[in-house]
């Protein structure tokens, strides 16, 4: 009987604890299921914050990007030069303030121009000039094939359409592609660039023309200002880049009467032979590690009396420049140069060249120059130049 | 040459060069064709949050401020491909690169915008990088000869090379 009373009490117990854990269980069942809830909430909430985030970002992503992607796009490059030869006096001077701006009509369709102040104050009797050195608009025609119609520098040189200072060591682009090209070169026309297959590139440009009586070829460049255009020329060049570091390249150009019709010319006494000429370009440009050697050859031919006598019939120039990127901030060059703007006569004419000089970059886009330059044949003078260029 | 003959050719030049002929902008691999070649397929892309910090080191390397706070990229295994724009001379140029195992696979210009200097799209100056790690002043490795007249573009490429090597070693860090 005890047994039993026992035995039954266990039995109770056993059924109460198993009734009240049923309850527990029932109990954290609905906690769980209400825990799982809210979590199932909050991912929820953390999934739309997430994407406000991303939207927030992308929004401020978006102002903060929008500048590089706008069809409008502005830059520039500039450079203050300060000469001192010897039996000259010094001179200091704002060579260059120079506006990029470009427009993307479309993906396709691109215009650039570049805007450039010389010698800071343009006007009468002052030493500078206002200058639109490139206007033009450039249609992609396809993947290889892009055209230009307007104001565009010729393709011709190392420096005519790559001139920002830091790109080039001396404070003074060197003499040769500035009195035999000559640089900085642009007239108005159209042309076009078609690209073949390992790295050969073929330019052809047909353009407004020089404008000399005398064969004087820097101040025969008509910078498209109410230019004659009676006489064209016609250009092309043909570039090498295949292999790293090496740039071979080779212009000619053809210009179909340089005097402008000055034949024609209404005064008897004031007219001069028909004058055609052609122009021959080549340069290379080696990069060997931090060691770089560019070498350029340019040569005129000119038909004509007046060239003839005056020895400008030929008008030639080279010149040699090994230099060395010591690290980063420093690189030094060594040039020599020759050209000679009446090499068709017997005169001493010709201009021999000796540089030596330092580019310290304060930033890859901002150069501190410095060069000494010795000067012999025609011109026998020496001195140094310093100076500072920038672009953006 | 006569001079109408002259100014007829001109006329003429010009009407041909200005006539649409099916333009193709300058894109030469799409993001999305450069991931799905690089790592065999399009993973979700991650996104790796930029600190003060890291915008800093990034300023660095690109030698102008950056003003991104976060950067997307394509993870497989130990590959990573970050797709990027740097700018040339005015226009960006949009940049895929292939990181594997510390070090670029590839590296291709997907987009060129700028008039000249495209060059740099060529795969004889795009494989320079191939192979090329991050030293512990993050510079590369590898030595990268310029294109002359291509200045800025060369320099665009190298800092992408750069910065995406760098994010590749911080993204593997987090995870």
């Amino acid at each position: 009987m005890k047994k039993t009373l026992i035995a039954s009490a266990i039995v109770s117990l056993f059924v109460s604890t198993a009734v009240i854990a049923n309850d527990e269980s029932q109990e954290l069942r609905d906690i769980i299921k209400q825990q799982q809830e809210v979590l199932k909430t909050l991912e929820q909430r953390l999934d739309q914050t997430e994407q406000r985030l991303e939207a927030t970002a992308d929004q401020i992503e978006m102002t903060n990007t929008s500048n590089i992607f706008s069809s409008t796009s502005i830059g520039g490059y500039g450079e203050l030069h300060y000469n001192n030869y010897e039996d000259q006096d010094a001179k200091i001077d704002f060579h260059r303030f120079v506006l990029f701006f470009g427009y993307e009509f479309s993906d396709d369709i691109h215009f650039f121009s570049e805007f450039e102040l010389e010698h800071s104050i343009a006007g009468d009797g002052q030493a500078g000039e206002v200058e639109l050195e490139q206007a033009f608009v450039e249609i992609n025609i396809n993947e290889k094939t892009s055209s230009k119609v307007g104001l565009f520098l010729i393709p011709v040189g190392i420096l005519n359409e790559t001139h920002e200072p830091p790109t080039f060591y001396g404070v003074e682009r060197n003499g040769v592609e500035k009195n035999i090209i000559p640089a900085t070169w642009w007239e108005a026309g159209a042309a076009i660039n078609y690209k073949l297959s390992g790295g050969l590139a073929l330019d052809g440009a047909i353009t407004s023309g020089l404008n000399t009586l005398d064969a004087n070829i820097r101040s025969g460049r008509q910078k498209v200002a109410k230019a004659t255009a009676e006489n064209l020329a016609y250009t092309g060049r043909i570039k090498y880049t295949a292999i790293n570091g090496l740039e071979l390249a080779a212009t000619l150009q053809y210009q179909t009467d340089i005097t402008q019709g000055g034949a024609d010319l209404a005064d008897d006494a004031m007219a001069v032979d028909k004058a055609d000429a052609t122009l021959l370009e080549a340069h290379a440009i080696y990069q060997v590690q931090d060691f770089t050697v560019r070498a350029l050859y340019a040569r005129w031919d000119i038909n004509g009396d007046e060239a003839n006598i005056s020895g400008r019939d030929e008008q030639t120039g080279w010149y040699v420049e090994p230099s060395y990127k010591m690290n980063e901030k420093v690189g030094v060059f060594a040039r020599y140069s020759e050209y000679d703007n009446q090499a068709g006569n017997d005169e001493l004419t010709k201009v021999k060249s000796t540089s030596v000089g330092i580019n310290y970059y304060l930033h890859e886009s901002v150069v501190l120059k410095a060069d000494y330059e010795n000067l012999g044949g025609a011109k026998d003078s020496k001195g140094f130049n310093l100076g500072f260029g920038y672009q953006f | 040459m006569n001079p109408i003959i002259n100014k007829l050719l001109l006329s003429l030049c010009l009407l041909l060069l200005l006539t649409p002929v099916g333009f193709a902008k300058g894109v030469y691999q799409s993001p999305e064709q450069f991931i799905q070649k690089t790592i065999g397929e399009i993973p979700k892309a991650k996104v790796l949050w930029l600190t003060k910090k890291d915008k800093t080191i990034i300023a660095d390397i690109l030698n102008h401020r950056f003003n991104r706070l976060r950067i997307r990229y394509w993870q497989k295994a130990d590959n990573t491909v970050w797709i990027l724009d740097e700018i040339g001379k005015e226009k960006p140029i949009t940049i895929g690169v292939h990181i594997q195992n510390k070090q670029i696979a590839e590296l291709k210009v997907l987009v060129y915008r700028e008039s000249r200097g495209d060059e740099v799209r060529h795969e004889f100056f795009t494989k320079q990088f191939n192979l090329a790690k991050l030293t512990n002043d993050n510079m590369l490795t590898s030595h990268i000869d310029g294109i002359t007249g291509a200045t800025l573009s060369v320099w665009a490429l190298t800092k992408v090379a750069r910065l995406s090597l760098w994010l590749n070693n911080k993204a593997l860090a987090l995870n």
